[in-house]
């Protein structure tokens, strides 16, 4: 379990990122942090693994103040893949990089090729192996950023904003394999401004706007509320829109967040079927 | 006019194993607006390089075939030359600005390129206000948010007049309300006849502006047409595409038997097809 207690951040002591944001993240969560760009949700993000620390407040892994953690030991528990694949690839071969992080949090030789193999496959990746990610497309070489956190099994796995340049198919697959993480226990946070993403894969979404969180609980009710949608620069789901759009002809159909199915359910039956 | 042809245009970066785009042939005419898309990896990137000349002449590689933008044959002219009839725009805006201030980030291009004082003077003050950039005029790129600076970004690159603006997944990297008022922006420089072509996955927020959808899988050009046409081709879902949730919607009535007469692209057009029909 990961605790922030009143963190507050300030990039260069000057840009203040973060002002006092308290979260706890239980084992196996999904959630996802929406806002606006430049609202902390990536500050936040890597105060959990570490790579920033809290000029105020505390992080707190399973009772302990991660103050008492090296950036190295957390990565093992708290896996971030990073937004732009570009900070984060440097070898000469997909294989490379992902046997590179296996290696580094010390698994064997062998054990190392089987993961990376294993990772490549359930990512689409298998025909890639031995390019360089550099020839890859951005898309690709996201994948491949990914696959180099996901090999090493943290039990928190967050993703800074994982469906940038991925097509609808590429989206389902990621969803897909986030939630059979999430199926054996592991906490999956992303950090996305993709609404739709959210509201089909995500149960919690905490809403932040100017460092700070505005909103935090089902994503269903965070995303239906039009205050925290216009404070954190979101805009309604298309669906939603659609609703809205029926609702004002036909008053029968509910106006607020809906899925696809009991949308068309209810559309059927303003048509006279069903 | 035909301003951008491709003719059986094929291209294999160096040291890749496939081809990137293949036997690609494609015609945009002057004051289109083409929404490229197809899955993550299929060609979209380069096919925008082809039409500034950074594939071939930066991105080497394997060349078949020709493309030429406003007469010119881009194997036979370099990129400076290319650049001011292809604006290009990319999806990190920060990775594409260069100097401390809006004023002379919009100059830079023209200045580079030779252009008069008097006349770059004139291209920054007719910029900053058709793109509403007065406020950020002495702010430095780095206080900016990341639709700011995507604005900018766009505002440096028609300083050198292109012909058509490249948007390479312009808004990806920025939340929704900041993307709304750049998809807005490309909208309305279009409606003022500049040629578009715009690479994006999120086909609901640019279906209603776009005059034509290209979808491109492993390299090739797979359907090319009005929106309405291709978003209903069982192709999408196929290959992978992303349609608009009411398309969606629109379909799944379709299969279930109800005609709704036109494809919809919007909430808004599908509540008015839906009340027409039940009128009817």
């Amino acid at each position: 379990m990961i605790l922030l207690e009143d963190v507050y951040f300030a990039y260069d002591g000057l840009y203040t990122a973060l002002q006092g944001v308290s979260l706890q993240i239980d084992d196996g969560e999904r959630i996802a942090i929406m806002g606006s760009n430049g609202a902390g949700k990536t500050t936040l993000v890597k105060h959990l693994n570490g790579l920033l620390r809290p000029d105020r407040g505390r992080v707190i892994l399973d009772g302990v103040d991660t103050k008492h953690y090296s950036v190295a030991e957390l990565a093992i528990q708290i896996g971030l893949v990073m937004q732009n694949p570009d900070h984060q690839l440097f070898l000469d071969s997909v294989e490379k990089e992902i046997i590179f992080s296996l290696e580094n949090l010390g698994s064997s030789k062998e054990e190392a090729k089987e993961r990376c193999e294993q990772t490549l496959n359930s990512l689409g990746l298998e025909g890639l192996s031995e390019r360089s990610p550099f020839t890859l497309s951005g898309g690709e070489r996201k994948r491949v950023a990914l696959a180099s956190v996901l090999a090493t099994e943290p039990r928190v796995l967050s993703l800074d904003e994982p469906t940038i340049g991925q097509d609808a198919r590429q989206k389902e697959k990621l969803a897909k394999m986030l939630r059979g993480l999430n199926e054996k226990g592991k906490a999956v946070i992303v950090v996305t401004h993709d609404i739709e993403f959210v509201i089909e894969n995500f149960p919690r979404t905490v809403a932040m706007a100017n460092g700070r969180i505005v909103a935090d609980g089902p994503t269903n009710s965070v995303l239906s509320n039009n205050d925290v949608l216009s404070r954190c620069s979101l805009t309604r789901p298309q669906l939603t829109e659609t609703a809205r759009s029926l609702h004002s002809i036909f008053p029968e159909v509910p106006e607020r967040l809906t899925l696809m199915d009991d949308l068309e359910k209810v559309v059927v039956k303003v048509l006279g079927g069903g | 006019m035909t301003l951008i042809e491709f003719a059986d245009f094929s291209f294999k970066y160096l040291g890749a194993d496939s081809l990137a785009l293949r036997k690609v042939n494609l015609k945009i005419e002057e004051g289109e607006y083409v929404v490229v898309t197809g899955p993550s990896g299929c060609g979209k990137t380069t096919l925008c390089r082809a039409i500034n000349g950074l594939v071939p002449q930066f991105h080497r590689g394997y060349i078949a075939g020709n493309v030429i933008v406003d007469g010119k044959n881009t194997r036979e002219n370099n990129v400076a030359d290319l650049a001011p009839i292809a604006g290009l725009v990319f999806q990190q805006p920060e990775n594409q600005l260069v100097t401390l201030n809006v004023e002379r980030e919009i100059a830079f291009g023209p200045e580079n390129l030779g252009v008069e004082p008097n006349e770059v003077r004139r291209r920054v003050e007719e910029l900053i206000d058709m793109l509403d950039l007065e406020h950020l005029r002495e702010k430095h790129p780095h206080e900016m948010s990341g639709g700011e600076q995507q604005r900018v970004a766009i505002a440096a690159t028609l300083a050198l007049k292109p012909k058509v603006l490249v948007a390479d997944e312009p808004t990806s990297n920025l939340d929704p309300q900041s993307a709304e008022t750049i998809l807005d922006l490309i909208a309305d420089l279009n409606n003022r006849d500049m040629t578009v072509v715009l690479v994006e996955h999120r086909l609901d927020l640019v279906s209603k502006d776009a005059s034509r959808i290209v979808l491109i899988d492993k390299g090739s050009i797979v359907a090319d047409g009005a929106p309405r046409d291709v978003l209903t081709m069982d192709l999408c879902q196929e290959i992978g595409v992303g349609i608009p949730k009411a398309t969606q919607l629109y379909k799944r009535l379709q299969e279930r038997g109800f005609e709704l007469g036109k494809v919809p692209l919007t909430g808004a057009e599908l509540a008015t097809l839906v009340q027409e029909v039940t009128k009817g």
